[in-house]
């Protein structure tokens, strides 16, 4: 799994008839200390995420198994989000921090 | 797998069930030198493994899922070991 900050929504009317009703969210993942790390994805929405919380999500088939048994044919999906986080340099993430 | 080193934690309430119970660490991946080696990643632990400490992960999802002993659960990463050395032949 991956750190991330939701920076968006994706709306798709013509699609895998499989994605029907699940959000679809565009992340930012973020290393441990809050910085972006790396390109940013879409990934499919589980937990009722929203955009500018924390996040984590997980990548690969995994990211459609609570859709079960639907197969959605995804590569990434958002699993939880974070209430905080702290690393042994800090506290990384506390809601104070939202932007 | 690999070696990384356990950095931080990470603390949901709203997230999937399987995850309930389980802890889930920040690891920064590291070359066997102790080299810094790419992007954090989040893993669960199975092993009681602690900040600060040197252990293996399983970056794969079935691995990972079974770590967890859940069926369908959506995870992609695991502690699996806390590594106690490690030797080089260079």
């Amino acid at each position: 799994m991956q750190l991330a900050r939701v920076i968006g929504d994706v709306v798709a009317t013509q699609k895998d008839p499989a994605f029907s009703g699940v959000r679809l969210l565009v992340l930012q993942p973020v290393n441990a200390d809050g910085q972006d790390a790396g390109r940013p994805l879409v990934a499919v929405d589980s937990v009722g995420a929203g955009v500018g919380e924390r996040v984590f999500f997980v990548r690969g088939k995994e990211a459609s198994f609570p859709f079960h048994p639907t197969e959605v044919p995804t590569d990434a999906g958002v699993v939880g989000i974070i209430d905080h986080w702290s690393t042994v340099e800090g506290p990384g993430f506390s809601p104070g921090d939202r932007r | 797998m690999i070696l990384a080193r356990v950095v931080g934690e990470v603390v949901s309430t709203q997230k999937r069930p399987q995850f309930e119970g389980a802890k889930l660490l920040i690891l920064q991946p590291e070359m066997p030198s102790g080299m810094k080696s790419g992007n954090s990643l989040l893993a669960i632990d199975s092993v009681g493994a602690g900040r600060g400490e040197l252990v293996i992960a399983v970056l794969e999802g079935r691995a990972a899922g079974e770590a967890l002993g859940k069926k369908l659960s959506p995870v992609d990463a695991a502690i699996v070991g806390i590594v106690d050395a490690v030797d080089l032949a260079e």
